[in-house]
């Protein structure tokens, strides 16, 4: 284990989650608005499986998605003010919370119908294989995804036309508030979904990041060799509720389980894994936990002195003039 | 002077007209491929890309399984991606299963993304009524993709125009919708030669007239021009004006010959209600009022499912004998 290597996810983990409670911030000052998904509890997911692909390769996700595009590396000063909906948002404030895109680092976008996304992870999957360039997509989505015909159709066009893409279902468990027990027949075992299609499939626990990143370079060394689509679910649990509109519980779950949950967060475990490797100790991380920290208020900063679009820019990108 | 440096336009059909545009852009650019439901070895439904999975093979030419949202989402991928799709829908009918793809991803993608990314996709199929082919066969869908900002949607009545705009279609950096007609493919008519191409959001008057402005597109532009035919007898003299492009909308070519013959006839088959003539009208009214004679007339499609039978299929799309009867009434108005 390398030291350098496991503070880097761990920074990465801590961007988006204090990058992800200073949006709640914000949303209660009434600067975000809209809808507003957190991607706390699930980071490990996001930063371990963008951890094992390349900068070429393809990342697309649901509207949950402030995670993965941090992860891809993306300015957190532009994330944060798309979010302001400021004119120097990454989309110009057009797209907000649930639509971020990153052209530039191949971050096709955030969507958010439930499952519309998939489709298209395999037509960036086919575009690579047409030119023969050497992608692979990442394509993330939820368990609440799973039983939607867009995603049934993506898994038999992805193996029918044997296309590298990489679909990882990130299983929190609650589809906003059904339980996956209450969604989907197959909810013992997810992956069950993806294989009458032919797709190999994979679990992981998706709050160990070590685990995810192992596992994902695998599956990824894997498609590249022999292209064709490849399902993991990542076992996982979003500490908040399903937006800004739901408290951390709700009626749907109890206080007890998710402080239970929580026990298993995946910062704390990256943390003791490297203090019990002697990698580092607890005074170690305060620089990195103050570092983030001012990486994260120069973004609210800039999101907040950043001016909002001008009128004219409402007709701006409707079409391609 | 020899033959071979004469230039003479072809005789087409308007399937053929489509499967040379179709070609042609394929040769030229290889971005450009063709995908939908038995458009590979079954040479298309309708015939339209006969020889193509010979000339171009099946990784340019792919059949697919019968999931539209599927390989619509897929071609929007591709296309975000760089490629340039073209997405053959067996009818317009079963693009209601890829509406998601194309309202909520392929329309607003480069408005979502701040005009990072963008769709250069064109979807084409046949849409509205055949002969007795039921009501999930027979219907007239273009007013709702004219609803979505982020579309372009063509419908053309003739060869020339068919394949002039399908080459523009393909060339266009934005998704468009081509919409065909079954009972056009077979029609025939004069096509230019070689490399051209037909602006979209152009109409064309395909009849000069004075009296009275019939505005029809797709089909009904045969219909119109058949009524131009039989009223010319009596002594009208009608304008008709095909729309070509329904979106974006040539509002200034129809105002311009409503403002000649204070007059003006839509004729639509899809449903009356919420229909693509309402939107002319309001926009008629709105630039031409005082021009107006008369209030604007429209012939559309009944508000009915389409039934079997086809005495009332016949009663359920609009026929000569309305048109006439709507024209010659306006024109007794005043």
């Amino acid at each position: 284990m390398d030291r350098q290597d496991l503070l880097s996810l761990y920074r990465q983990m801590l961007l988006i989650r204090r990058f992800e409670e200073k949006s709640a911030e914000m949303y209660a000052l009434a600067k975000i608005a809209g809808f507003l998904h957190l991607y706390i509890g699930q980071e490990a997911v996001a930063v371990g499986a963008i951890a094992a692909i390349g900068p070429d390769d393809y990342v697309i996700s649901s509207y949950r998605d402030h995670g993965h595009c941090l992860a891809r590396g993306t300015d957190p000063c532009l994330v944060m003010a798309e979010l302001f909906g400021k004119a120097t948002g990454l989309c110009k404030g057009k797209g907000g919370s649930m639509h971020l895109v990153d052209a530039a680092r191949n971050f096709m976008g955030g969507y958010a119908i439930v499952g519309g996304h998939l489709p298209l992870a395999t037509g960036l999957a086919f575009a690579a294989r047409y030119e023969k360039r050497q992608q692979i997509v990442l394509c993330f989505f939820g368990e609440g995804a799973l039983p939607s015909g867009h995603a049934h159709e993506a898994f038999n066009l992805a193996a029918l036309w044997k296309l590298p893409v990489i679909f990882i279902c990130e299983n929190n468990r609650y589809a906003m508030g059904t339980p996956v027990e209450r969604g989907v027949a197959l909810y013992a075992n997810v992956t069950e979904t993806a294989r009458p299609h032919g797709i190999p499939t994979e679990r992981v626990d998706g709050m160990d990041v070590l685990a995810v990143r192992t596992l994902v370079c695998d599956v990824v060394q894997r498609v590249r060799a022999s292209p064709g689509p490849c399902f993991i679910e990542a076992t996982t649990y979003r500490f908040m509720g399903h937006s800004m509109a739901d408290p951390a519980h709700g009626h749907y779950r109890t206080k007890e389980e998710v402080e239970e949950e929580r026990k298993r967060d995946p910062l704390t475990l990256l943390r003791q894994t490297m203090v019990a490797n002697h990698l580092l100790t607890e005074a170690d991380l305060k620089p990195v936990e103050r570092e983030v920290a001012e990486l994260v208020a120069s973004a609210v900063k800039f999101a907040d002195e950043s001016p909002f679009p001008p009128r004219e820019a409402l007709y701006e990108d409707v079409y391609h003039e | 002077m020899k033959m071979s440096t004469m230039s003479s336009p072809l005789l087409l059909s308007y399937r053929e007209a489509l499967n040379q545009a179709m070609r042609e852009e394929m040769r030229r650019d290889g971005r450009v491929f063709l995908i939908g439901e038995e458009v590979g070895y079954y040479q298309g439904a309708f015939k339209v890309s006969k020889g193509f999975v010979e000339e171009f093979g099946p990784q340019r030419v792919l059949d697919t399984p019968i999931t539209e949202a599927g390989f619509t989402g897929l071609a929007t991928g591709a296309a975000m991606a760089g490629l340039r799709p073209i997405v053959e829908l067996m009818t317009f009918n079963f693009g209601i299963l890829a509406l998601d793809q194309i309202v909520n991803n392929a329309a607003k993608i480069r408005y979502m993304s701040g005009g990072q990314l963008s769709v250069p996709m064109v979807i084409r199929g046949p849409g509205s009524a055949a002969h007795q082919l039921g009501a999930q066969h027979s219907q007239s869908l273009e007013a709702w993709f004219c609803h979505v900002p982020g579309l372009k949607v063509i419908a053309p009545a003739t060869p020339h125009d068919a394949k002039g705009l399908l080459k523009s279609a393909i060339r266009d950096e934005n998704p468009v919708i081509f919409i065909e007609a079954q009972l056009l493919y077979g029609t025939k008519g004069t096509v230019g030669e070689g490399d051209y191409t037909i602006p979209i959001g152009k109409a064309d008057i395909k009849r000069q007239g004075r009296d009275v402005t019939l505005v029809a597109y797709s089909k009904m532009l045969l219909l119109a021009l058949e009524a131009g035919e039989k009223l010319a007898g009596e002594g009208i003299d009608a304008e008709i004006v095909d729309l070509r492009t329904l979106k974006p909308l040539d509002i200034e070519t129809i105002v311009a010959s409503v403002k000649k013959t204070g007059r003006l006839v839509i004729v639509e088959e899809g449903w009356h209600f919420a229909g693509l003539g309402a939107q002319i009208a309001e926009s008629v009214y709105s630039q031409a009022f005082d021009y107006l004679d008369a209030p604007i007339v429209r012939v559309t499609g009944e508000e009915v499912p389409m039934p079997y039978t086809r005495p009332l299929e016949d009663a359920a799309i609009p026929d000569l004998a309305r048109v006439v009867t709507a024209v010659k009434r306006l024109l007794t108005r005043g």
